[in-house]
C-alpha cells in the first residue's frame, strides 16, 4: 500500500533550486521530485568554475551532487531538457523535447544568463561569456590556440576572468567603461589598491573605455571603442553582467518584472509555482550571488514541508573576489556619502585598507582589501545592523588593548545569529548545523566541523565564522582544544611540539604521538611527515628518518604524476650541464620511453612519465645525482649568465651558484627552498621571487630573502650586503639554518619573514656575529650527514624492490 | 559466468614493510597492500576512488586508515569506505597468513566485471 506523494518539478538544475531540494530532502518531505535542466552535467558549484580556470579545480572536483545522489534520493533527472512551458490549466510541465511532466508544484529556479553587450560583432566567432561548464571549457581551449584576449567587464566575474586566462598564459587586457574596477562594490581607493595589484600580477587594463564594435571576419581578432582606439584580441569574454533567465515565466504567463516576481514566501502569480534564485525578483531586488538564493531556498523549503518558517526579507550581500593573490571584501554600502560616518585606515606600505561606514552610529558597510581576517565579522555586524562600540572598534580595528573583552564581544555576536542563517555560503551550511555537529557529534575542532558538514570546504572564507560559534558553543574548554595545533590528532602548536621533543628526548614519531597524547594514534598524513621533519632537523646525526612517514614523492624520491607514473629530475648545478650529460640523458630517456623531456622555471631537465617499475633502472643508467625535484628541500639555483660570458656581469653567477648548490643539496628544509644567483643588478636570474635571492654588484653580493613567484606571489626583502664569497655563505647557512629550527613544517620563507618579521631575522642575524656563526655550524653539521638518495636505494635491494617493484602473479 | 574463487599467493609476510604498499598484480586486477602496524595485512584495489583516479600504494598509513597519495582522502583498509566528507568506495580483498604465506582470495565474478 502506497500513499500517493505530491509531484514537485524543479525547473533549473542550479545552485538555489538543487539547494532548495537538499533542504526539503532534510526536513523529510513527501514529494515525488523530478529535476530539469537544460546543461548536460548534473549539480556543480557553478563559483568554483573560476578555480577551474584558474587550474587549481577541475570539472570533476566541482560537482556537488552527482549522478548517483539523485538514484539515492528517487529524483528523476533529465538533463540537457530546456523547459519551455508551465501549463497551469493541465497542471503540467513542458519540455522543448515535447516531455509532459504532471505537477502540485513547480520551483523556477533557471538562473540568469550572461549579458552579451548587443555592440555589431557581438556575435562573432571567440566571443564567450562567463557563465557554465561550456564557457568555460570554450576559455581553456581558447587559451590553449590563442595568445592574446581582451575582458569586458570589470567586475569580480571580470577579473576573476581575467587572472584565470593570465593563468593559463594570455595576454590579457581588462576593459571597463568607467574609471573603477568593481565599482558597485568598492570604493576609490580600494579599486586603484586592486588594479595596482592585478597588474602586478600581468593583467592588464583599459579603462574608462566603451566598445563600440567587436571587429574581425567570421571570427573576432579586435576591438574599437568609442573613442575611435582599438584593441588587438584573438579573445573576448564578456563580463559585464547577468540577465535572469524569465523567458519561460513570461510563456507561462507569469507576473515577470527584471527577475520572476515573488512574494516573502517566494510564490510567483501563478498558483502552486515557486521561484528562487537570480532568476527571482523578490521586494524589488534581483541578487546574483549565493547567500542570498540559499537563505531564499531554505525559507521555501521549509513553506513546502509546512514547517514554520519567518518569511524572507531580503539579504545583505557582501563580496569576496577568490582569485589568489589578492584579498578583497565588501559588505552593505560602500560608498561614503556626506550622511555617512567614516572610519578608515590605509597602508601603502603593507598594502592593506579598511573602511567601516556607520549611518547614525549603526555598521552599514565595509570594505577590506590586502588584509580580510575581519570580513565574516564585519559582515554579520552589517548584517545585524549593529551599533558601533568601543569593544567592537577596538575589535575590528584591531587596537584593542584587552583581548578578553573584543572576544567575548564575537562570541556575543555569534549568539545574536538566527539558526537558519548560512554561515557557509559556498556549501549552504547554517549556524545551527554547526552547533548541532558540536554539541550532538562533541567536535571540537574546525577540521572535525568541516568534515562531517562541509563548512569552509571551499572558498574558506567562513572560517572565522565557524570559529567564533565554536568559542561560543564550548566555551572555555574552547581554548584547550581549538588551540591552532598542527592538525585534527593534537592540540599542540608547532613550537610546543619541538619544545617537548627537545625536553623529553623524545625520538621516533610514535614515541612523540605516545607521550604526547596524539587523538589518532599513528597520526595523519599531516602530523606524521611533520614530526619526522622535526626530528631530524632537532637531531640530524641520530634520526632514522621513517620512510613510512614521508609524502610519496619523498619516500620514493621521485615524483609522482597524477596517472600514477614519475618524473625523474637529475641535478644540474647552477642550471650548467655538458653535452656528454646531455647525450646521457636523451639516450636513457629513448631506452625507457619518456613521455615528455621538459625544461623548467629552475633550469633543469624533467624526464615525465617513467613507469614506476622503471625508475630505479632509469637513475641507474642515469649515474647523476638526484635534483631532489620531489623534496622539501634545496631545489636548484637559478643563475644568469654573469662575468664568465655576459657583458654587464661583475660577479661570477654561475661559479656561485653551483658551489651554494653544491653545499646545501639534500638537507631537508620545512618546505622547499629556491635560490638565485645574478651577476649584476639586472637580475636575469630573477632573485626577486626566491627563497634566497643573491645579486651581485661592483663591490660583492646583495642578498635578498622571502621571495615567491608560486600561488601567493611576494618580492623578496632586502636582506644585507656582503663583500666577499666567505661572508656570502655564512650569511645564507644562518638564514637557511634559522629557517629551519624556527619554520613551521610547510611554511614557505615567504610566509616565515611575515611572520616572524624581517627586522627579527635581521637582527639574529646581522647583529650577533656569534650567533651567526654557531647557526653556520649547525647547518655544516647537519649537512655532513646527508647523502644521494639514490646511490642508497640502489644498493638496498629490499627497499628498491618493495617500493618500486610490482609482482605479477 | 564462473563464480568460483581464485586464491593468490602473494608472497611471505617479511615481504611487506610496515606501512608502506607494495603493488601486486593477481590475474587482471592490480592490488595494493598494506601491512598495518599491528601486523596485520590487507589488500585494496590499487585504484584511486577519486573521479580523476590514480594508484593508492604510495598513500600514508595509520592505523587501518590510508591516507591516499594525489587527493589526501582518507579510505579504511577494512571496509574500503573513503571517510567523510569525501565519499566512495574501494574494492577489499580477503587476506589471510597462513604460517608465513600471505594469500588473497579474488572472486571469480569479480575477476570477470574487472576484466
Ligand atoms: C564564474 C562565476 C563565479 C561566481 N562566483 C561567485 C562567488 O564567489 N560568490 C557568490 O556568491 N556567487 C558567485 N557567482 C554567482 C553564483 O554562481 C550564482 O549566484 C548562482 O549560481 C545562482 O544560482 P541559480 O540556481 O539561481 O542559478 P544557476 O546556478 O545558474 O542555475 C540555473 C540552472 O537552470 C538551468 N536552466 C535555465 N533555464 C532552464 C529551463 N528553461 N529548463 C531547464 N533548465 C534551465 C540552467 O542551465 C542552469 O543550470 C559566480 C558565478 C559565476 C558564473
Ligand atoms: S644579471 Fe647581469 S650579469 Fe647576469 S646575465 Fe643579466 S645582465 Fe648579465
Ligand atoms: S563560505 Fe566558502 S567555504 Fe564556507
Amino acid at each position: 500500500m502506497r500513499v500517493e506523494r505530491e509531484k514537485l518539478v524543479l525547473i533549473g538544475n542550479g545552485m538555489a533550486g538543487v539547494g532548495t531540494i537538499e533542504q526539503i530532502l532534510k526536513l523529510g518531505g513527501a514529494y515525488d521530485i523530478t529535476i530539469f535542466g537544460s546543461e548536460p552535467h548534473p549539480n556543480y558549484n557553478r563559483i568554483m568554475l573560476s578555480y577551474v580556470l584558474e587550474g587549481s579545480k577541475s570539472i570533476e572536483d566541482i560537482i556537488l551532487n552527482d549522478r548517483q545522489w539523485y538514484a539515492d534520493n528517487n529524483i528523476t533527472l533529465h538533463t540537457g531538457t530546456t523547459v519551455v512551458k508551465i501549463d497551469e490549466e493541465a497542471r503540467q510541465v513542458i519540455a522543448e523535447n515535447g516531455l509532459a511532466v504532471p505537477y502540485d508544484k513547480v520551483i523556477i529556479a533557471t538562473g540568469s544568463n550572461s549579458f552579451i553587450l548587443p555592440v555589431p560583432g557581438s556575435t562573432k566567432e571567440g566571443v564567450v561569456g562567463f557563465r557554465d561548464i561550456a564557457d568555460c571549457d570554450a576559455m581553456l581551449a581558447a587559451a590553449k590556440q590563442y595568445r592574446t584576449a581582451a575582458v569586458i567587464g570589470g567586475g569580480l566575474l571580470g577579473l576573476e576572468a581575467a587572472k584565470g586566462l593570465v593563468n593559463l598564459g594570455m595576454d590579457v587586457t581588462v576593459v571597463h567603461l568607467l574609471e573603477d574596477l568593481m565599482e558597485r562594490q568598492l570604493d576609490h581607493t580600494a579599486s586603484s589598491m586592486l588594479q595596482a595589484e592585478l597588474k602586478r600580477q600581468g593583467v592588464k587594463f583599459a579603462m574608462g573605455k566603451q566598445t563600440a564594435e567587436l571587429t574581425g571576419d567570421e571570427r573576432v581578432n579586435g576591438l574599437r571603442f568609442s573613442d575611435g582606439s582599438e584593441l588587438q584580441a584573438d579573445f573576448v569574454v564578456m563580463a559585464v553582467g547577468i540577465k535572469p533567465n524569465t523567458q519561460l515565466a513570461k510563456d507561462s504567463g507569469i507576473t515577470v518584472n527584471r527577475g520572476i516576481v515573488v512574494n516573502d514566501y517566494l510564490q510567483t502569480s501563478m498558483e502552486n509555482v515557486y521561484s528562487v534564485g537570480e532568476c527571482t525578483e523578490h521586494r524589488g531586488t534581483c541578487y546574483g550571488l549565493v547567500a542570498p538564493l540559499f537563505e531564499q531556498g531554505m525559507v521555501l523549503a521549509k513553506h513546502l514541508c509546512g514547517a514554520a518558517t519567518q518569511p524572507y526579507e531580503g539579504s545583505v550581500v557582501s563580496t569576496k573576489l577568490k582569485i589568489s593573490g589578492v584579498d578583497v571584501f565588501s559588505a552593505g554600502e560602500f560608498t561614503d556619502t556626506p550622511e555617512h560616518t567614516v572610519i578608515s585606515a590605509k597602508d601603502e606600505w603593507k598594502r592593506t585598507y579598511k573602511k567601516i561606514l556607520l549611518k547614525d552610529n549603526v555598521i552599514v558597510g565595509a570594505v577590506l582589501f590586502g588584509d580580510v581576517t575581519e570580513s565574516a565579522n564585519l559582515q554579520k555586524l552589517v548584517k545585524q545592523g549593529t551599533e558601533m562600540t568601543d569593544e567592537i572598534y577596538s575589535e575590528v580595528m584591531g587596537t584593542g588593548c584587552c583581548g578578553g573583552g573584543g572576544n567575548a564581544k564575537k562570541g556575543m555576536s555569534v549568539e545574536a545569529m538566527a539558526d537558519e542563517e548560512i554561515v557557509c555560503g559556498c556549501n549552504g551550511v547554517t549556524k545551527k548545523t554547526i552547533v548541532d555537529a558540536v554539541t550532538e557529534n562533541g567536535f571540537t575542532t574546525v577540521d572535525e566541523i568541516k568534515a562531517c558538514t562541509g563548512a569552509t570546504r571551499s572558498c574558506g572564507g567562513c572560517k572565522p565564522v565557524v570559529e567564533q560559534i565554536l568559542q561560543f558553543v564550548l566555551g572555555d574548554s574552547f581554548k584547550e582544544s581549538a588551540k591552532a595545533g598542527i592538525c585534527g590528532c593534537t592540540p599542540l602548536s608547532r613550537d610546543e611540539i619541538v619544545a617537548e621533543i627537545t625536553a623529553k628526548g623524545l625520538k621516533t614519531t610514535k614515541e612523540v604521538m605516545n607521550v604526547l597524547e596524539w587523538k589518532q594514534p599513528e597520526g595523519c598524513s599531516k602530523c606524521r611527515p611533520a614530526v619526522n621533519y622535526y626530528l631530524g632537523m632537532i637531531y640530524p646525526d641520530t634520526h632514522e628518518d621513517e620512510k613510512e612517514s614521508r609524502f610519496v614523492n619523498e619516500r620514493m624520491s621521485a615524483n609522482i604524476q597524477k596517472d600514477g607514473t614519475f618524473t625523474v629530475v637529475p641535478r644540474m648545478y647552477g642550471g650548467v650541464t655538458t653535452p656528454e650529460d646531455l647525450k646521457r640523458i636523451a639516450d636513457v630517456s629513448l631506452k625507457y620511453d619518456v613521455k615528455v623531456v621538459k625544461v623548467t622555471g629552475g633550469q633543469r631537465l624533467d624526464l615525465i612519465g617513467v613507469k614506476k617499475e622503471d625508475v630505479p633502472k632509469v637513475w641507474e643508467e642515469l649515474d647523476m645525482p638526484s635534483g631532489y625535484a620531489y623534496a622539501k628541500s634545496l631545489r636548484t639555483v637559478k643563475t644568469c649568465v654573469g662575468n664568465q660570458f655576459c657583458r654587464f656581469g661583475t660577479q661570477d653567477s654561475m661559479g656561485v651558484g653551483a658551489m651554494l648548490e653544491r653545499k646545501y643539496e639534500r638537507l631537508d628544509f620545512p618546505a622547499k627552498f629556491k635560490m638565485a644567483v645574478n651577476g649584476c643588478p639586472r637580475n636575469c636570474a630573477e632573485s626577486c621571487t626566491k627563497d634566497i635571492g643573491i645579486v651581485g654588484n661592483d663591490g660583492g653580493w646583495e642578498v635578498f630573502i622571502g621571495g615567491n613567484g608560486g600561488i601567493k606571489p611576494r618580492i623578496a626583502d632586502a636582506f644585507c650586503k656582503v663583500k666577499t664569497d666567505e661572508e656570502l655563505v655564512e650569511v645564507c647557512s644562518a638564514v637557511m639554518q634559522f629557517y629551519r629550527e624556527t619554520g613551521n613544517y610547510l611554511e614557505r620563507t615567504s610566509e616565515w619573514v611575515e611572520r616572524m618579521g624581517l627586522e627579527k631575522i635581521q637582527s639574529v642575524i646581522l647583529n650577533n656575529d656569534e650567533n651567526r656563526r654557531e647557526l653556520a655550524a649547525r647547518i655544516d653539521f647537519a649537512l655532513a650527514q646527508v647523502s644521494d638518495p639514490w646511490k642508497k636505494m640502489l644498493k638496498e635491494e629490499d627497499t628498491r624492490s618493495a617500493l618500486f617493484e610490482k609482482v605479477q602473479h | 559466468m564462473e563464480n568460483t574463487n581464485h586464491e593468490y599467493t602473494i608472497g611471505t609476510a617479511q615481504h611487506f614493510l610496515p606501512q608502506i604498499g607494495r603493488v601486486i598484480g593477481c590475474g587482471p586486477v592490480e592490488l595494493a597492500v598494506f601491512k598495518t602496524s599491528d601486523g596485520q595485512i590487507f589488500a585494496v584495489e590499487n585504484k584511486n576512488p577519486h573521479p580523476k583516479g590514480g594508484p593508492l600504494a604510495e598513500g600514508i598509513v595509520s592505523g587501518h586508515y590510508l591516507y591516499d597519495p594525489l587527493y589526501d582522502w582518507k579510505i579504511d583498509l577494512r571496509s574500503g569506505e573513503v571517510q567523510a566528507p569525501d565519499n566512495g568506495k574501494v574494492a577489499t580483498f580477503p587476506v589471510t597468513v597462513d604460517g608465513d604465506t600471505v594469500k588473497v582470495t579474488l572472486q571469480g565474478a569479480l575477476i570477470q566485471s574487472q576484466i
